[in-house]
């Protein structure tokens, strides 16, 4: 496996048990359709929400949250309403959250949670 | 809560407009978003702005960043909102405390530095005339900043130095490393006062050199028409150096012309009259002031309490002639153009010089002239008679002989004039300002008529003149004005009837045209 996945995996985990000790529950990760991936699905409250995460190892090539396009945050909203119809499950509502994660590697790394992006 | 806000000022010609520079910061994903009418090179400020505030220690928040330059409808333009806009970002982060009502004036660099703007001087006077007393401004513009009376100003050179000025956390803040000195105002640098040239080199001419001084003194305009050589731009030249010194007000109206046209920040109050001579290919928009967005001031206002110089009149476009009527007559220029209405004032001494015909020969007898009647006509026709209306004083001029040449020693220096000239401003001063007037050229026929009238005795010449028909009333009109100005210099409390005589002298041009 290559390193940047690796780090994005890593990423992906760090990011589900912050949002589960935020208080949502994660209910898929790494749901993919022909339409793209989805990282995170959780549930918080009556809310689907779907995470988008992004890892890197520093800013030297920018923020995290500066990669998610415009293009990439539309493929999210349209994901999201796959994802329900594809489980067959109803939500009062649903959103798309981004986290970020600035993990160089002492073990320390850096969350940044979004939520309802836009 | 986070909402900041700073103050910056938009120039529409002299005019400034504070402008309110609100900032929001929004819990979403990273953008810089700038509202309020700005042009390309504000809509640049973004790019510049990032890479100041990280370079200074200070990274903008990775949210959605939103700016408004408030009023909305009023177009802004260039580089000088820099300072405000990061400032307000900074402060709506939380970054920085207490910018209040602080006006913020100055360009930034991707390093982080502040760079001198342009138009200083009249941005401040308009801060401080709107109750804006607090200004901050790059160190090269401080010194042009603090011309402002009531002006609190503050100068630093970097990003980090406002910032911890106002309350920054120093520990994150990083102070640029000692600057190299500052290597951009650029090598065409001049003196704010080049030396004027001395009357005392022109010579002969003693004719010239007394309608000039007369010219001075009265505030008038003036044409001289001779041959090539005969020595037109040098006297054009020194006018300015014979002219009186600048009042403080004036100094003020010309300092922010300058401050808003040149790219050189000013470090002192002008207070020598400006001398402007545009060449004749200039196009009208370089003249009277234009250009795209906001039109910039031309010739004409950087003149302003001045002179402004045409050699080869006849070779202008006769529409640029004509479009300097309205500013000889109102003394400002207001230019309408797509993006705005900018006022300039342009209150200048016209001192246009023509040969009299194209070849330049004809003069004396005009025997060695080439050019036919018809040729010669067209080119002082080019000179259309209500521009001239409002040439008071002119003059024809004829070849250096050699006995003038060798009788120039006595010749006054520029100084004794400029102390003739600057009693007889004073004598005008005293009479007018009943009238709230301060020079003869101003002064409207009504008044020459009616509470300035001279006596019969003195004015028999020109009267003679009138009943025979060889002088129109306005031309009547404009030889009772220099008669004036003659008797002002001679230190005579009203002209005699030697003083009328000499003014109508200086009228030969006027039945050409």
């Amino acid at each position: 496996m290559r390193t940047k996945d690796e780090l994005g995996r890593r990423g992906e985990a760090l990011a589900s048990r912050y949002l589960e000790e935020s208080g949502f529950r994660v209910i898929d990760r790494n749901w993919r359709c022909p339409l793209g991936e989805i990282d995170v699905v959780a549930v918080d409250g009556a809310t689907l929400v779907v995470v988008e995460v992004k890892t890197r190892s520093s800013e030297a090539f920018g923020h995290p949250l500066e990669a998610i396009t415009p293009g990439k945050l539309e493929r999210l909203y349209l994901l999201a309403s796959s994802w329900a119809r594809a489980h067959d499950l109803r939500f009062s509502g649903f959103r798309v959250d981004a986290v970020a994660i600035i993990d160089d590697g002492t073990g320390h790394p850096v969350i940044d949670h979004l939520r309802a992006v836009s | 809560m986070p909402l900041g806000r700073t103050y910056a000022v938009s120039l529409v010609g002299l005019n400034g407009y504070i402008v309110e520079v609100e900032s929001d910061i929004g819990q979403t994903l990273p953008a810089f978003i700038l509202l309020g009418l700005p042009d390309a090179s504000l809509s640049e400020a973004r790019e510049r702005i990032r890479a100041a505030a990280r370079n200074a220690g200070l990274p903008l928040t990775r949210r959605k960043i939103t700016v408004n330059l408030v009023p909305a409808s009023l177009p802004k333009r260039g580089s000088g909102f820099d300072l405000a806009i990061v400032m307000s970002a900074l402060a709506a982060a939380g970054d920085v405390r207490n910018c209040g009502r602080t006006v913020f004036l100055s360009e930034l660099g991707l390093d982080g530095r502040l760079r001198p703007i342009r138009g200083v001087l009249p941005a401040v006077m308009a801060a401080v005339q709107a109750g804006f007393t607090s200004v901050v401004v790059a160190g090269g513009n401080a010194a042009e900043a603090n011309l402002v009376p009531g002006a609190e100003v503050r100068s630093y050179d970097s990003l980090a130095e406002v910032a911890l000025a106002f309350g920054a956390d120093p520990a994150s803040v990083e102070l640029p490393a000692a600057q190299p000195a500052e290597s951009c105002s650029g090598s065409g640098h001049k003196g704010v006062d080049p030396v004027p040239k001395d009357m005392a080199d022109v010579a002969g001419q003693s004719e010239a050199r007394f309608a000039v001084e007369v010219a001075a003194a009265g505030a008038h305009n003036l044409m001289m028409v001779g041959p090539p050589g005969a020595g037109k731009t040098m006297l054009a030249e020194r006018i300015p150096g014979i002219l009186p010194d600048l009042t403080d007000k004036q100094a003020m109206e010309v300092t922010a012309i300058h401050s808003l046209a040149s790219a050189e920040a000013c470090r002192e109050l002008r207070r020598r009259p400006p001398f402007e001579s545009p060449h004749h290919t200039a196009s009208a928009a370089s003249i009277i002031g234009g250009g795209s967005g906001i039109p910039r001031p031309g010739a004409a206002s950087r003149a302003h309490r001045g002179v402004l110089f045409l050699d080869e009149a006849p070779e202008y476009q006769r529409r640029i002639l004509d479009a300097l009527r309205e500013p000889l007559e109102s003394g400002e220029l207001v230019l309408h153009r797509a993006a705005g209405t900018a006022t300039y004032p342009a209150r200048f001494q016209l001192v246009l010089a023509a040969n009299p015909c194209p070849c330049g020969q004809s003069t004396g007898k005009g025997m060695d002239c080439t050019c036919s009647a018809q040729q010669r006509r067209r080119y002082f026709g080019r000179m259309s008679a209500p521009l001239l209306d409002r040439v008071d004083l002119q003059l024809e001029m004829h070849r250096v002989s050699l006995h003038d040449f060798s009788g120039s020693a006595t010749a006054d220096s520029s100084a004794a004039i400029a102390s003739r000239v600057a009693d007889a401003r004073a004598a005008q001063q005293d009479r007018l300002c009943a009238w709230n007037l301060s020079t003869n050229a101003e002064v409207p026929a009504a008044l020459l008529h009616n509470e300035l009238r001279l006596s019969r005795k003195a004015t028999v010449s020109v009267d003679k003149g009138i009943e025979t028909g060889a002088i129109t009333k306005r031309g009547y009109d404009r030889v009772l004005r220099v008669a004036w100005s003659i008797g002002d210099l001679a230190g005579r409390t009203m002209p005699n009837s030697d003083d009328v005589t000499t003014a109508l002298l200086f009228r030969t041009q006027e039945e050409a045209a």
